[in-house]
């Protein structure tokens, strides 16, 4: 009888093992902060303090990445001057990677090198690209799997949204 | 008898966790070396097309092969 017990919890744990314990980040929680190598700087989030940041995760190999860049750049250029920051946080291993994939698809906006991999454990994005709106107030507005150039007037209206509420 | 399901108990145990232990999760970050093209199963991408066109005329089925396009599942 104490062995069957034994084989249940053991066959239990096994799986939970198995399953990825860590949650994600959802809306309306605290974004975490994070400080990575990037360029033209350092990317630290304790410096975008009381701005709006959009966070995109991504990785020179995910086709839809390199279709939003067009528009994070737009967005960049057009909301930067009220507060707005993008921050493309790559996630390639290699440095490299991402290197020549912005040789081809250039970025006007700050990127972090996310090589080992440990904001994305933290923000545990479920696809590649996957986007994180955060207020002013350091909170989680909105988070997107995926990119589509039919999306581009949503995101757009999420982001005026998060810029009028940090006037407020 | 007893012992004899006892010794059974303790391998089955042990075999079922070591099975295990060779699970584990590819989390979407880390799919860069599945996303290489020398990773998906055919040799042909147009030759996948064109098969890939019948399979979905004949059984209104199709994807699902490969993580082609980086697999974000958005696609």
């Amino acid at each position: 009888m104490v062995s069957r017990r034994l084989l249940i919890a053991v066959v239990i744990s096994a799986f939970a093992g198995t399953a990825g314990v860590a949650s994600a980040q959802e809306v309306g929680s605290r974004a975490p902060n994070f400080d990575l190598a990037g360029s033209p700087k350092p990317v630290r989030m304790a410096d975008l303090k009381g701005q709006v940041v959009y966070v995109d995760f991504w990785a020179s190999w995910c086709a839809p990445c390199k279709q939003s860049f067009p528009w994070m750049n737009e967005m960049q250029a057009k909301y930067g001057s009220r507060g707005f920051t993008v921050v493309g946080v790559n996630v390639d291993q290699k440095r490299e990677d991402a290197d020549k994939f912005l040789a081809s698809t250039p970025a006007k906006f700050t990127i972090g090198y996310d090589t080992t991999g440990k904001v994305a454990e933290v923000y545990q994005p479920k696809g590649m690209p996957t986007s994180y709106l955060i207020g002013a107030d350091g909170k989680v507005r909105a988070m997107h799997v995926g990119f589509k150039d039919s999306q581009r007037e949503e995101l757009e209206k999420e982001i005026q949204a998060a810029l009028t509420a940090a006037k407020k | 008898m007893k012992r004899f399901a006892s010794a059974v108990t303790c391998a089955s145990v042990l075999a079922v966790s070591i099975g295990l232990m060779g699970c584990s999760t590819v989390q979407p970050w880390q799919k860069g070396n599945l996303a290489k093209p020398q990773m998906s199963f055919d040799s042909d991408p147009l030759q996948t097309r064109f098969e890939d066109h019948t399979y979905f005329s004949k059984e209104g089925a199709s994807g699902g092969y490969s993580v082609g396009g980086g697999g974000c599942g958005c696609n």
